[in-house]
C-alpha cells in the first residue's frame, strides 16, 4: 500500500504542536528581516504518527529477521543500548559544558578509548570520526601527517587492494594522495610480488582490509606489514571486518599502525537506516600524537579521578564539531561492558562458525571462488545457476525478498563477477541459517525450472524493481 | 554478443570512433561501448573551444551503474558539441554512430587519424575482448 | 550470552557440516603467536548491572533538564515532540542498514525524500541531499563542492571569522592534503572586506548567519556579496540555524550558492555533541559535483510511485577515488528526526518557537544590560547575544553554576584568546522568563569581583 507525501496530506490551518505563549514582553521584529513564506506541510499530529508508522511498515529491518549484508556486519542492537543512551544525564548534556560538569561522560568517553586500545592492541584512540569513511580520512590523514613531520615529504602514494571498498580510493584521494591498485593471487590475498613491485620511497602506506572483502584472512599478513614497514611506509587496517577477529587476534600487534572500527558495526550500535554510525580510530604509539582531538584525558589528582580535554600535540585537526557522535559511543560502551573479554570473543567465534556454516551448505550449487579455504565471517560466493544462463545474482537477491529475507551485498567486491557476499553475523540462530539455506535451495530450482519467475521477483514487497534509469534522468529529487 | 561496427569511422582501443569531414572530426563512442554502459542518463559535454588532447579524457558519460570517461581518439579544438544529448541522452544507446555522436572538433594533427584502427581492424579486437 | 542463540549442541551440528574439530581451529590463518591474545576488560556484566553503572554515569553529569542552561554555540536545547521519539524508536527505521534495497526501504528512501523537500524550502535551495555527519562537515564539503565546480582550477578559499570556529577547524582538517590557500579568518571581517578578498582564483566565500557571535547579516548584504562572489566566478557557502529560518530570509533568497547547517536543533537531543546532522543544500546546477547520498522519485514496474537514491555515479562506491566525497551515507536517523520534527511544528510551529527565540534572548539581554558591570553586543541578533563579564568568563560561569545551579554561556576564551571576560549566552523557547530572571539575579550577584 504506497503511502501519500506528506505534503501531499496537508490542508491549510493543521497543526502538529501547541507552542507555549510567550511569557517574556515582546520585542519587534524588523519586517527586512522576516521571509514571506515558508511551505512546510500542515499536518496532524495524528497525521504525522499515522504517517511515519506506514512509512515504517515499507522497511525491512533486522528487528524483523536474518539480514545477512556482507561488511555490513547487521547484527541484532541490543535494546538496553537505547535505554542508556537515552538517560538524562547522557542524552540532555550540552557538548560544550565546562568538563568538571560532565564527569560521568567523560569518564565513559576515557573508558571507551582504553577498552577499544585494549581491544585493537593499540597505544591510543580517537573516538571523534562520525562513521568508518571519516575513520579512514583521518587515518590517511595521519600517515601523511607523520611522513610530513619526518621531512618526507615525496610520499604520496597510497597501496589499495583491488579488492577493497571504494571508500578507500576516495578516503586517499580526499587526503590529497594518489591510490595505486595491487592486484589478489589466486588465494584471495594480496599479491605478494605485485606489492614488492610498488613498494620504493614514494609509498606513504598501505590500506588493508583483513580479514578481506573475499572474508578471508590475510595468509601472509605478517609478511605485508614488515615489507611495508621496510619500505618507509604505514599501515592502514580498515576495520569494517573486525567482527571476525573481536577478541580472537589484535591488529595492532600484528603490524597495522591506524585502524578504524566501525562501532556500528561490530559493536552492535543500530544503523539507523545509513547512520548514525562510528569510526573510532586506533594508533600505535608512533602515532598517537597525530590523532584528532580533543581526547578524554585522565587527570591523576590522589582520590577521584578527574577527566579533561586534551588536545594531541600534533594533531592533525578536528574531523568534526564537538565530542564525536556521543549517543553512539554511549552504545558501544555498554555492548562491550556486558561481553567481556570472553564474550567479545565468543562473538567473533560464532559469526565465524555462522558463516563457515552457510558456505558449507551452499557451495554445492552456488560457486565460492575460495570455497577450498576457511572464510572468516562472511563468503562471497556467486549468483550463477547451473542449467539457468540468464539468471543473475541481482534476480537471486530479490527473489529472497520474496521469501521473507534481506538479499547479500550484490556485485561487491567486483573481482568477483556475480558476487553475493553473504555475512549472517553471530545473532543468528542454526534455525535461521537452516531457513535460508532452503531458501537458496528453493531459488535454485526455480531458477532452472521458472526463470521468469525469478525475473520478476519481488513479487511480494510494497513495490516492484525501480526505474533507477528514469529517476536519473529526471531528477526528481523534492515533492512538488 | 554481436555488436554494430561502423565501416566508415576510425576506432581506439578505448572505444571511441571518429569519422572525418574536411579538416573536422566528428567524435562518438562505439555499440560495444555504450552496450557495456548500459542505459545512458547524462553526458557531460566539454566546452565549445576547449582544445582536446589525443588520449587524453575530454568528456565523461553516465548510466546508472558508471560514469566513464571519453578518452579524444584525436587532437582539436571543440568547434560542436551534440545538444541532443542533454534532453535525450539515450540517445548514445539507440543510435551510437548517429544522432548519438558526441562532439565536433576541428583536428590539429590530421596525421592522428592513420593511427587509428580501421572497421576490420576494430571487429577483430572486439573478438579478442 | 543472550545476544548469541546457538547452544553448544548446535555448535556441535554446525562444526560437523563445516568439517572441522573444533571453533577454535577456524582462525587456522591468524598467525598462532598472535591468536586468542589476553584481552584485560572488566568482567561482563548482566543488563540489570549495565544499567545500574550507567545510570550512576549519567548521573554525574549536570544535564540541562535539571539545570537552567544558556549554552548554544551551534548546539541548541529545544523541544522535542514525543512524536518524534515515537518515529525514531520504530525498529523497522532503526536497525535498517542504508537502503540498498529499494523494494523493502520505501520508509527510509520516502522519509529521506520528504526530508530533502523541507529542507530546500527551509533555505529556499532547489536541491537537498539526505545530510552529511553534522554542520562542520557539511560545510567542508561545501568548499569541495565549490572546488569541484571550479574543476580543480580554483585554489582560494575565505573563510568568515564568523564562521563557527570549530567548523572552520575541520575545513582546515578536510583540506590539508589539497593545496590551498584558506583565507579571511584571522580578522573580524565584514562582509565589504570578505567581497574585496574574493577574485578570480576564489573557490567559494564561507559566512555564516546568524554568525558565530550571533549577528544577522541582513538579507541586503548577504545579496550584495553574492553579487560580488558570482562576479568572480565563485559560490557563496552560507552556514545558517535551521530554527532561525522559521522566522528569517531564507539563505536561497540572498543569492546564497549552497546552504548547509546543523541540524540537531530540529528534534535531535544534545546528546553531549552527537550524533547530529548536517544539511547540504544548494542550487540544482550543481547537483552533479555534489556530495553524499540523494534520494529521487521514479516508478516501480507497475507503474507505482517509488523512491531510489539517484546519481549514485559521484559516489565512492563506483566511482571510487574520483568520487565527489568518501561519505558512504548519511545520518539516516538524525534526519529522520528533523523530517518528523519539521512536520509536527509546520510553518506556524516553527515560525513561533523562532519568535519565542527571539524575544526571551532580547529580553534576557535587555534585562542584562542594565546590570553594573556588564556590556551586551548590540546590533541584530536572533537567540544569542555576545556579553561583556566585569571579571573572567570562567569565573562567571563557575559561580554561576556552583551557587545557582545555572549552565552560563560559552566561554569565549576556549578558541578565543584575548576574549576572556566574553560569554555567548542564549536563550530558546526552552528558558521560561522564571530562569532568565534567575540568571539576570545570579549574574548580579556573582559580577562582584
Amino acid at each position: 500500500m504506497p503511502e501519500a507525501l506528506l505534503f501531499e496530506k496537508s490542508r491549510p490551518g493543521r497543526e502538529g504542536v501547541s507552542v507555549p505563549r510567550c511569557d517574556v514582553p515582546q520585542t519587534s521584529i524588523p519586517d527586512s528581516l522576516r521571509r514571506s513564506s515558508l511551505s512546510l506541510p500542515e499536518v496532524s499530529e495524528v497525521d504525522v504518527v499515522r504517517h511515519y508508522l506506514r512509512l515504517s511498515h515499507l522497511n525491512y529491518c533486522v528487528d524483523e529477521g536474518l539480514y545477512p549484508l556482507g561488511s555490513c556486519t547487521m547484527k541484532y542492537n541490543p535494546k538496553v543500548n537505547e535505554a542508556v543512551a537515552r538517560l538524562p544525564g547522557f542524552a540532555r548534556l550540552h557538548p560544550l559544558q565546562d568538563p568538571s560538569t560532565a564527569q560521568g561522560a567523560m569518564a565513559l568517553l576515557f573508558g571507551l578509548q582504553g577498552m577499544i586500545a585494549e581491544i585493537g592492541g593499540f597505544h591510543g584512540v580517537s573516538l571523534q570520526p562520525s562513521a568508518g569513511a571519516q575513520g579512514e580520512l583521518t587515518g590517511i590523514l595521519i600517515m601523511r601527517a607523520w611522513h610530513a613531520a619526518r621531512g618526507d615529504a615525496k610520499r604520496n602514494r597510497i597501496l589499495v587492494p583491488d579488492s577493497a571498498h571504494g571508500t578507500n580510493p576516495a578516503s586517499t584521494s580526499m587526503a590529497g594522495l594518489a591510490v595505486v591498485e595491487i592486484p589478489s593471487d589466486r588465494r584471495g590475498n594480496v599479491d605478494l610480488l605485485r606489492l614488492r613491485a610498488q613498494l620504493d620511497d614514494r609509498v606513504a602506506g598501505l590500506m588493508l582490509t583483513n580479514p578481506n572483502t573475499l572474508g578471508l584472512f590475510e595468509e601472509n599478513l605478517l609478511e605485508i606489514t614488515r615489507l611495508v614497514h621496510e619500505a618507509g611506509g604505514l599501515v592502514y587496517g580498515d576495520g569494517a571486518n573486525f567482527n571476525a577477529i573481536l577478541g580472537v587476534a589484535k591488529p595492532g600487534l600484528m603490524g597495522i599502525d591506524v585502524m578504524h572500527f566501525n562501532l556500528h558495526k561490530t559493536f552492535s550500535t543500530p544503523h539507523g537506516g545509513g547512520g548514525p554510525g562510528s569510526g573510532a580510530v586506533g594508533v600505535v604509539e608512533a602515532l598517537a600524537e597525530f590523532l584528532p582531538g580533543p581526547l578524554a584525558a585522565r587527570v591523576a589528582a590522589g582520590g577521584e579521578p578527574r577527566y579533561e580535554w586534551r588536545m594531541p600535540s600534533r594533531t592533525i585537526g578536528r574531523v568534526k564539531s564537538f565530542n564525536g557522535n556521543f549517543g553512539v559511543l554511549v552504545r558501544a560502551y555498554t555492548y562491550i561492558r556486558m561481553l567481556g573479554a570472553e564474550g567479545l570473543r565468543a562473538v567473533a567465534e560464532n559469526a565465524v562458525l555462522n558463516a563457515n556454516y552457510l558456505q558449507a551448505r551452499l557451495k554445492d550449487i552456488y560457486p565460492v571462488p575460495h570455497g577450498d579455504r576457511t572464510c572468516m565471517h562472511e563468503f562471497v560466493a556467486q549468483g550463477k545457476i547451473a542449467g539457468a544462463p540468464d539468471i543473475r545474482a541481482l534476480d537471486i537477491s530479490k527473489r529472497l525478498i520474496d521469501l521473507g529475507f534481506h538479499p547479500p551485498t550484490n556485485y561487491f567486491p567486483l573481482i568477483v563477477p556475480e558476487a553475493l557476499m553473504i555475512e549472517p553475523t553471530e545473532t543468528e540462530s542454526r534455525e535461521t541459517l537452516d531457513s535460508f539455506i532452503e531458501a537458496m535451495r528453493t531459488i535454485a530450482r526455480e531458477a532452472v525450472s521458472d526463470p521468469a519467475l525469478l525475473h520478476d521477483a519481488p513479487h511480494s514487497s510494497p513495490v516492484r524493481r525501480l526505474d533507477e534509469v528514469k529517476a536519473a534522468k529526471e531528477l526528481k529529487v523534492t515533492a512538488g | 554478443m554481436e555488436f554494430k561496427v561502423d565501416q566508415k569511422v576510425r576506432y581506439s582501443k578505448t572505444h571511441e570512433w571518429v569519422r572525418v569531414e574536411g579538416g573536422e572530426a566528428v567524435i562518438g563512442i562505439s555499440d560495444y561501448a555504450q552496450n557495456k554502459l548500459s542505459d545512458v542518463v547524462f553526458v557531460e559535454l566539454p566546452p565549445a573551444g576547449k582544445e582536446l588532447k589525443a588520449g587524453a579524457a575530454c568528456l565523461v558519460i553516465e548510466s546508472v551503474k558508471a560514469a566513464e570517461e571519453v578518452f579524444a581518439p584525436v587532437s582539436g579544438s571543440v568547434v560542436g558539441r551534440n545538444e541532443a544529448l542533454e534532453k535525450s541522452p539515450e540517445l548514445v544507446n539507440s543510435d551510437p554512430f548517429g544522432q548519438g555522436w558526441l562532439v565536433r572538433v576541428k583536428l590539429a594533427v590530421p596525421a592522428e587519424i592513420d593511427s587509428l584502427m580501421d572497421a576490420a581492424a576494430y571487429t577483430s579486437y572486439l573478438s579478442t575482448l | 550470552m543472550s545476544f548469541i542463540p546457538n547452544t553448544d549442541a548446535d555448535r556441535t551440528a554446525m562444526l560437523e557440516a563445516v568439517g572441522v574439530g573444533s571453533v577454535a581451529e577456524l582462525f587456522h590463518d591468524v598467525p598462532a603467536e598472535y591468536r586468542f591474545p589476553r584481552i584485560d576488560l572488566p568482567s561482563p556484566l548482566s543488563e540489570q548491572e549495565v544499567l545500574s553503572e550507567l545510570d550512576a554515569m549519567s548521573g554525574k553529569n549536570a544535564d540541562c533538564g535539571a539545570h537552567p542552561c544558556f549554552l548554544g554555540a551551534g548546539a541548541y536545547r529545544h523541544f522535542i515532540p514525543s512524536v518524534v521519539d515515537f518515529v525514531i524508536f520504530r525498529s523497522e527505521f532503526a536497525t535498517a542498514y542504508t537502503p540498498y534495497q529499494p523494494e523493502i526501504s520505501q520508509g527510509t528512501l520516502q522519509a529521506i525524500f520528504e526530508y530533502q523537500s523541507m529542507i530546500t524550502r527551509l533555505t529556499g535551495m532547489e536541491v537537498s541531499n539526505a545530510s552529511h555527519y553534522d554542520g562542520a562537515t557539511s560545510t567542508a564539503e561545501a568548499v569541495i563542492m565549490a572546488l569541484n565546480v571550479a574543476q580543480g582550477q580554483k585554489r582560494r578559499v575565505i573563510l568568515s571569522a564568523g564562521v563557527h570556529p570549530q567548523y572552520r577547524a575541520v575545513v582546515r582538517t578536510y583540506t590539508q592534503g589539497m593545496n590551498l590557500e584558506l583565507l579571511g579568518d584571522d580578522a573580524d571581517s565584514g562582509v565589504e572586506e570578505l567581497a574585496g578578498m574574493c577574485d578570480s582564483s576564489t573557490a567559494c566565500v564561507v559566512v555564516q548567519n546568524p554568525d558565530f557571535f550571533g549577528r544577522i547579516i541582513p538579507p541586503r548584504s548577504l545579496a550584495a556579496l553574492a553579487e560580488k562572489v558570482h562576479a568572480c566566478g565563485a559560490l557563496l557557502v552560507a552556514a545558517v540555524n535551521p530554527i532561525s529560518l522559521g522566522l528569517l530570509v531564507p539563505p536561497g533568497d540572498s543569492g546564497v550558492d549552497v546552504a548547509v547547517g546543523e541540524g540537531q536543533a530540529l528534534g535531535n537531543t544534545l546528546s553531549f555533541g552527537g550524533p547530529y546532522l548536517g544539511f547540504f543544500a544548494f542550487r540544482r546546477e550543481h547537483v552533479r559535483k555534489s556530495s553524499g547520498r540523494i534520494a529521487g522519485e521514479t516508478v516501480d514496474r507497475s507503474g507505482r510511485r517509488g523512491f531510489v537514491f539517484t546519481l549514485s555515479t559521484r559516489e565512492q562506491h563506483i566511482r571510487r577515488e574520483k568520487a565527489t566525497s568518501n561519505i558512504c551515507t548519511n545520518q539516516s536517523l538524525n534526519a529522520l528526526a528533523a523530517a518528523a520534527y519539521l512536520a509536527l511544528m509546520g510553518p506556524r510551529g516553527l515560525r513561533k518557537v523562532a519568535e519565542l527565540c527571539w524575544h526571551k534572548a532580547h529580553y534576557a539581554a535587555q534585562r542584562i544590560a542594565q546590570l553594573p558591570g556588564y556590556k551586551v553586543h548590540t546590533g541584530e541578533f536572533f537567540n544569542e547575544f555576545v556579553l561583556r563579564c566585569p571579571v573572567s568568563a570562567d569565573e562567571i560561569n563557575r559561580r554561576l553554576f556552583q551557587r545557582h545551579g545555572i549552565i552560563g554561556g560559552y566561554d569565549f576564551s576556549s578558541e578565543f584568546p584575548g576574549r576572556a571576560r566574553e560569554m555567548l549566552l542564549c536563550c530558546t523557547e526552552m528558558n521560561s522568563r522564571e530562569e532568565i530572571d534567575h540568571l539576570v539575579t545570579a549574574l548580579s550577584e556573582v559580577g562582584n569581583a
